[in-house]
Order: C-alpha cells, then sequence, then structure tokens
C-alpha cells in the first residue's frame, strides 16, 4: 500500500458566503507528481494555504506527512517546501542573502547551510547570480530562485501554487526541466495549475478542480480517455453553423463542447460520419477539463 | 492508501522556539545591512531636532524646571520620543508593508515558524533597535553638557523595555488596519496626545490632577522619570512600580499583537 504525503477527506473553507474549497478528497502517495488542475478561483491555492496551515478548514480532516492540521502544522511544514504563487522575496538582499535567511528559518545546522546555499544555487543555475539583489533579477530567475527557496532544507514534499504563472515560454520550459528533475529524484510534488500542458507533463495524476471540488482525477492519458475518448473533430463555422452541429452531436449521443471560434465533438472513435464536418486531431486534457468544468483554459 | 508513517521520527516542535525566533531575527538583521543608514537616520535625527529646539529654546526662557538645566531635562525626556518613534511607527508601517505588500511573512509562516514567534521575533527586533537609537539624544546632550553617569548604561535597557511594548502595540495596530490610512486616527488620536503627555518637555506638575493620573497610565510618561532617575541618579522605590507598569504594558501588547496578527495572517 503506497504511503501518503498528503490526505485531504472532506475539506471545507468558507469565507462568508463564499465556499472555496467544498467538501475536497485529496490523495497524494509519497514519490510522486499530483498536479491540481483547474480555473481561477476554483480553490486550488485555498487549498495550498490548508496545507500549511495558513487557512483553518472548516470541516474534513487533512494530514500532510504524518501530521494532523492545523494542530501539527509545524512539523509538516518543516519537512515541507512552498513555491507561492506570488514572489514574496526579499527584494533589496542579494540571491544568497534571499538563501541564506531561509536556511535559518528551516533550522538547518550551522556547518550544513553553506553547502545547501550551493547546492539550491546550482539547481536554480544562479551561481553566477548569488551577490546580486533580487530586484536586479528577471522576472524567470526570480521564480527559479523561489523554487530553490523552498528546496533549500532538502524537503520531503513540496507544494508549487502557479510555478510558472505568468511567464514566457521559454522560462516555462527551463522551470518545467526543474520540476521534472524533482520529480526523478523522488520528491513528492502537488502543484497547481491552470497550465493545461504543463499538468500533462508533469503529473503524474491530475485532480480537476471545479468551484472547490474535485471533479475528476486520475492519470492525463486515463482522464482523457475516459472523458473524451481517442479522437476529437473540430468543427469551425459561423455562430449558427456551429449550434446546428453541437445539436446533431447532442442527438447522436455524443458530447460536445465550445472552443470560442469553434465546437469540439468529443469521443468520435471509429465515428466516420463525422470526418466531413471538421478536423480530426487526438483528444487531450484541455477536452476534459473544459467539459468537465465549463470554462476555457489560458 | 496509508498516510505515511515515516515522519514520526521527527522531533515534536514546541511554541517560541529559539531556532523559530533566530530565523525572523537573522532576516531582519540581514535586512537591516541594506537599510540601516536611512532607519537610523529617521529614528536619531527628529528626537535631537526636538533636544535642540526645545533644550535651547525653552531653556533661553527658563532657568531651571523642576531643578534641572532646561537642556538636561529635555534630553533625558528626548530618550522616550527616540525609543517611540523608533519603536512603534517602524514596527506599524514595517508590519503592514510586509504583510499586505510584500507579502513576506506568508513565505516565513510557510516554514516551520508560527505567529507568535514572528510577532515576538519581530518586536524583539524592534525593542532593540529602540534600545539603541533612544540613547542618541542623549549622547547628544552629553556633548552640550550633560554630566556623564554610570547610571546611563541602565537607559539602554529602559528603552528596550519600553521599545518592546511599543513594538508591539505598533504590531497590533497594525494587525487591526485595514489600510494603511487607519494609521493616521492612531499617529493623531493616540500617539500624539501620549507623547504630550510625556513630560519630556515640561513637568506634568502644573496639569489639572486629573490629567496628572492620565499621565501616569501614559508608559511613555513611565520611560521618562525611569530614564530621569537612571541619568541622575535619583531612584526611588516607587521606580520599581513604574517599571513594573512597562513590564505589563509590554506583555498586555504582546499577547494582543499576536492576536491581531494571528487573525490577520491565518484565515
Amino acid at each position: 500500500m503506497p504511503e501518503l504525503a498528503i490526505s485531504l477527506r472532506g475539506a471545507v473553507k468558507r469565507y462568508g458566503e463564499i465556499t472555496a474549497v467544498d467538501h475536497f478528497d485529496l490523495e497524494v502517495p509519497m514519490g510522486t507528481c499530483v498536479g491540481l488542475l483547474g480555473p481561477n478561483g476554483a480553490g486550488k491555492s485555498t487549498t495550498m494555504r490548508l496545507l500549511t496551515g495558513q487557512s483553518i478548514a472548516d470541516e474534513g480532516e487533512i494530514v500532510v506527512l504524518g501530521f494532523t492540521m492545523p494542530d501539527q502544522s509545524k512539523m509538516a511544514r518543516a519537512l515541507s517546501g512552498v513555491t507561492p504563487q506570488l514572489d514574496n522575496l526579499d527584494v533589496t538582499l542579494t540571491v544568497e542573502q534571499n538563501l541564506l535567511v531561509f536556511t535559518h528559518l528551516y533550522r538547518i545546522p550551522r556547518n550544513e547551510r553553506k553547502d545547501a546555499i550551493e547546492r539550491a544555487l546550482v539547481m536554480a543555475k544562479l551561481v553566477d547570480r548569488r551577490d546580486t539583489r533580487v530586484d536586479k533579477l528577471s522576472g524567470g530567475m526570480r521564480r527559479r530562485l523561489l523554487i530553490a527557496r523552498s528546496l533549500v532544507h532538502r524537503p520531503r514534499l513540496v507544494l508549487l501554487d502557479e510555478p510558472t504563472v505568468g511567464l514566457d515560454p521559454q522560462v516555462r520550459q527551463e522551470l518545467w526541466a526543474l520540476i521534472d528533475a524533482l520529480r526523478t529524484e523522488g520528491t513528492t510534488i502537488l502543484m497547481s495549475t491552470h497550465y493545461i500542458e504543463e499538468a500533462q507533463r508533469l503529473a503524474d495524476t491530475v485532480t480537476i478542480m471545479s468551484h472547490g471540488s474535485a471533479v475528476a482525477v486520475g492519470p492525463p492519458p486515463e482522464l482523457v480517455l475516459e472523458h473524451a475518448g481517442h479522437e476529437v473533430i473540430e468543427v469551425y463555422g459561423p455562430p449558427a453553423r456551429l449550434a446546428e452541429v453541437e445539436g446533431e452531436a447532442g442527438a447522436a449521443g455524443l458530447r460536445t463542447r465550445r472552443t470560442g471560434t469553434s465546437v469540439s465533438i468529443l469521443g468520435v472513435d471509429g465515428a466516420n460520419g463525422w470526418s466531413e464536418q471538421g478536423e480530426r486531431r487526438p483528444a487531450n486534457l484541455e477536452d476534459v477539463f473544459v467539459l468537465l468544468t465549463g470554462e476555457e483554459i489560458a | 492508501m496509508s498516510v505515511t508513517p515515516a515522519v514520526a521520527r521527527q522531533r515534536q516542535l514546541h511554541r517560541l522556539e529559539r531556532s523559530a525566533l533566530t530565523g525572523v531575527l537573522v532576516r531582519e538583521i540581514v535586512n537591516f545591512s541594506s537599510y540601516w543608514r536611512s532607519a537610523t537616520f529617521s529614528s536619531t535625527v527628529e528626537p535631537t531636532i526636538y533636544l535642540l529646539a526645545f533644550g535651547f529654546g525653552f531653556g533661553a526662557l527658563v532657568n531651571n524646571i523642576n531643578g534641572l538645566d532646561p537642556v538636561q531635562f529635555v534630553a533625558t525626556g528626548t530618550v522616550a520620543t527616540a525609543v517611540l518613534f523608533s519603536a512603534a511607527f517602524p514596527a506599524m508601517f514595517g508590519t503592514f508593508v510586509k504583510y499586505q505588500f510584500q507579502r513576506t511573512y506568508d513565505a516565513i509562516l510557510a516554514a516551520p515558524v508560527d505567529t507568535e514567534e514572528l510577532v515576538s521575533a519581530e518586536a524583539l527586533w524592534v525593542a532593540t533597535r529602540a534600545g539603541v537609537y533612544g540613547c542618541v539624544p542623549m549622547v547628544v546632550a552629553i556633548f552640550f553638557g550633560l554630566d556623564p553617569s554610570w547610571g546611563m548604561l541602565a537607559v539602554p535597557l529602559i528603552g528596550w523595555l519600553s521599545g518592546f511594548g511599543w513594538a508591539c502595540f505598533g504590531i497590533m495596530t497594525a494587525g487591526f488596519a485595514k489600510s494603511i490610512e487607519n494609521f493616521n486616527y492612531i499617529v493623531s488620536a493616540v500617539l500624539t496626545p501620549l507623547f504630550l503627555l510625556a513630560g519630556s518637555f515640561f513637568p506634568l506638575s502644573n496639569f489639572p490632577t486629573w490629567l496628572q493620573v492620565v499621565a501616569n497610565l501614559n508608559p511613555l510618561h513611565q520611560t521618562v522619570e525611569l530614564v530621569r532617575a537612571a541619568v541622575f541618579g535619583t531612584w526611588e522605590w516607587n521606580d520599581i512600580a513604574r517599571a513594573g507598569m512597562l513590564v505589563v504594558f509590554g506583555l498586555v501588547m504582546w499577547r494582543i499583537a499576536i492576536y491581531a496578527m494571528t487573525r490577520k495572517l491565518i484565515d
């Protein structure tokens, strides 16, 4: 039986009238990378805060690395690393000083601090920038430093909250390589994202969140197969034509999703009659996401 | 699936741990190296201007105040002003900026540090600075005729004790404030009256009795009296009560500051 790094059962978090997390269940086995995929406002960041004890659940049971939240959150945090969505580096300090501060906060023994900082600098490819003030770094470098800061104490679990949000594609690729290397080393990762490709590339398992709860859980290929089949036909045309196609597909028992200027007809595997309607392509996680959440993704 | 038991080996972490306090203090000290000039300037120049303006300005009009040379009276009183300026104000604005704009506290609280440790370490750091900066008007006054005394060595400690309470007051204010503009109410309605009712620049003995009673509840007034007792060697038994009042002020403010910041940072 695999051990769990994270276990949420029936977690509920309310802010007044709004229920940000609604009876949410999540399991993250040790040594895996789990993607928390959802549109903005789905409850991903609130879930992350619940896991660090910065939010207290109104209902449910949360266990992180064997410690019950929020009472034992301090011990869980000692063994976890958190990369926040919003940059909270000390901008007037240098790269090395930022890491130094966190070697203290994470209680790394004095004789190990230097090595820990060097390791983090190498991992983040910031060795040459160690004496550079953070406000002189590019966005990508700052993001790498944020990740390195969360790894300086070699945590067993890393929480990445939207790790590549707002970054250009090239920097995103760099960070994916970094996260992939962590995954290969066996670090347990929970990564929230609203980038489909990020989840598809990096996550062993994906939990799709919508309105605070899980609407689908599984490895990306299995989710795609289960909800969208092998192939999709993408039909382009004026709105009236798209409405007509949706009607026809519905009558034939097929599911559709709108993607702005087109309609995707899902699960058309072997249904040749639809081929002349549009372009055939492999189904993907985005099809599943939009189908289940009803929302377009960035 | 079972929840991993492997980490049960991790030792228990408790409240107010030295390593957590040290971590937050190290962050403050490292940061201080990047802005110490401006912080030192603002925390020392203003009280020194008060010393020079009131000491020499009023000094030209009166021969002595409560038996003391006006410069000596004002110099010892201004220590409390310097403590207030270097504790309450940086704590208010610094705390607000760190949680609202820089999100520094989110980063710290993701590490094994809790709000109680965060607030305590921040207050300890601000109090330490206040203890040092509080001495500046006194040191300046030595160049203008204030006689050095062994009792002056107690002034940083008095400044630290008072500064801890004022630092916690500032953190508490930031914790309850909804916006940075809210500080205007506190400065105008709380800090300015307390500053003027401290007995720094003129004796309180000429005030109406009811106002003297109110002034005696002012921690800043107790700071002024303790500093004068230390510098001039005029200790009395009631100075123990004054020190006790500063301790109580610090403890009460500390707990309220922790409550306010917990409410703010943990939802």
